[in-house]
């Protein structure tokens, strides 16, 4: 127990007058243990009297949440947006750029493995050239990348899940984000028909394939999900369109509510249990109809 | 029958006896003059209270409500009890609870996790009356005891466990022992109420500090 140790109350280092300064305090300060706050306040001249107290209370707990919201508002998927296509650049990037310096590495080493992995070990050795020295150098810089594209991940694993709970917890926050991403909004995603849903999840790829860093695309984005991915060929068309229904209901009440609702994320298991049983229903049905 | 807390009433609307508190209206429910319907198809504690539980309740308690969402319950709690401290951790839902908390000078917001009491201990007040839990997070009790720092000693904890938010696979019934068990750690249990068929796969509970 801190019981020994000084507690701390929020108005302690906030003046009575203006509650400046109040915002931060409640939002950043902590301490382990409660007191009776509106009494210490009193005794020590923060508030005339505990209905004074709670008044003041009032006008920063509002004001603090008041201004968070507002800022979460900003905070949002326009920056999951850009994160998301940070991670695709530095990610393509830091390959092309591996795969240059691991060419030139075997010219001037011995065999390296190829891509990150060689870059990586390239990245290691000391210069003894000039040649050398560039190559290396060259080596590090992918690796760089690399590393900047796993924070990037780590980033949007870490924001997706504020700006959109659902969606994340659904389609994990990657997918997540880039489904935001492709759709040019949280918004934009939340008013678009399921239909379109599924087709959005094709247009990543389509868009890399027209570029010219990807073959064609027989598959779009959500079919990385494990409900469409682990389901067999037949049924993937149900499973995928099952899993663009609930994205969608995801992304609305992500939008319009912002509370995670566990009974969607249910709903869909359920759904893809009774898609995958088909399978089973027809091997039994198979063999107890026997010769048909 | 326990007592309703002063300030909650049953009052008729349309001919049907329905929970009611007296405060501005928040989610289009129906008035009666200055009194207002506390939906519990909408509110898990409206539905314990309407299942008759002795949630411990008197009407001017100082309550902290964690998982406050966007306020529905919320509102009607602060339209009856003193100082109700609010935490909710999603700032969407928020957006709402703070429109609710600007017409309750008595009704404290606050955007915290409620498995961090720590950070918000500086807030609110120690010895409170009551501590309303509704969180769809795994580990319900674990949140019920990290709080109950800030219960007094004959305080109450009223908490509405949802066991597809601990483990969507398992039996309800199953989960809810399991919650109780560990609830137990600190809490002695007092009553419980299944909240089905209005609220599905849902436990209320009413315990106090041991």
């Amino acid at each position: 127990m801190t019981d020994g140790a000084a507690r701390f109350g929020w108005f302690e280092s906030v003046p009575p007058d203006g509650l400046e300064g109040a915002r931060d305090v409640i939002e950043n300060e902590s301490t382990e243990l409660p007191e009776d706050w509106p009494t210490r306040a009193v005794e020590s001249d923060f508030a005339a009297d505990e209905s004074d107290y709670y008044n003041k209370l009032h006008s920063a707990t509002t004001a603090t949440m008041r201004a968070a919201v507002r800022e979460a508002g900003r905070a949002d998927d326009r920056q999951l947006t850009h994160s998301v296509r940070a991670i695709d650049d530095a990610e393509r990037v830091a390959n092309e750029v591996a795969e240059r310096a691991v060419e030139w590495g075997e010219s001037l080493f011995e065999d390296l493995p190829a891509g990150l992995t060689g870059a990586r070990a390239m990245a290691d050795r000391e210069p003894t050239s000039s040649a050398e020295e560039r190559a290396i150098s060259l080596a590090r810089r992918a690796a760089g990348l690399a590393d900047e594209a796993d924070a990037l991940r780590a980033h949007v694993e870490r924001t997706a899940p504020s700006v959109a709970p659902n969606l994340a917890e659904m389609a994990g926050p990657v997918l997540a984000a880039r489904l935001i991403a492709l759709a040019g909004g949280l918004e934009s995603l939340a008013k678009k028909p399921s239909g379109t849903v599924q087709v959005i999840g094709a247009e990543d790829a389509l868009f890399a394939h027209l570029a010219g860093r990807a073959p064609s695309p027989k598959h779009g984005v959500i079919y990385t999900h494990e409900a469409v991915r682990g389901t067999r060929l037949e049924d993937r068309g149900s499973a995928a369109r099952a899993l663009a229904g609930k994205l969608s209901i995801a992304a609305r009440v992500d939008h319009y509510a912002g509370d995670l609702r566990p009974s969607i994320h249910e709903d869909l298991r359920d759904r893809v249990v009774s898609i995958r049983a088909r399978a089973d229903d027809e091997a039994a049905g198979e063999s107890a109809e026997g010769g048909e | 029958m326990t007592d309703l807390p002063v300030g909650v009433k049953r009052r008729q609307f349309d001919g049907v006896s329905r929970l009611a508190t007296r405060g501005a209206p928040v989610y289009g429910e129906p008035t009666d003059g200055e009194w207002r319907v506390w939906d519990a198809g909408r509110s898990k504690l409206g539905a314990t209270v309407e299942a008759g539980l002795d949630t411990g309740l008197v009407g001017g308690d100082r309550v902290l409500y964690l998982g406050a969402a966007s306020g529905t319950t919320v509102s009607h709690v602060a339209d009856f009890a003193g100082p109700t401290y609010a935490v909710e951790f999603a700032p969407r839902p928020a957006r709402d609870l703070v429109e609710v908390a600007e017409r309750r000078p008595r009704l404290f917001p606050l955007l915290k996790d409620a498995r961090r009491p720590e950070t918000y201990a500086h807030i609110v007040e120690s010895d409170l009356d009551a501590v309303i839990q509704d969180v769809a997070t795994r580990d319900q009790a674990e949140v019920a005891l990290r709080n109950q720092r800030f219960l007094a000693r004959d305080g109450r904890l009223i908490l509405a466990i949802k066991a597809r938010s601990e483990d969507v696979t398992a039996a309800p019934g199953d989960v809810f022992e399991d919650v109780l068990d560990s609830l137990r750690e600190g809490y002695e249990v007092l009553e419980t109420v299944r909240l089905d068929p209005t609220h599905d796969s849902h436990l209320a509970v009413v315990a106090r500090p041991r």
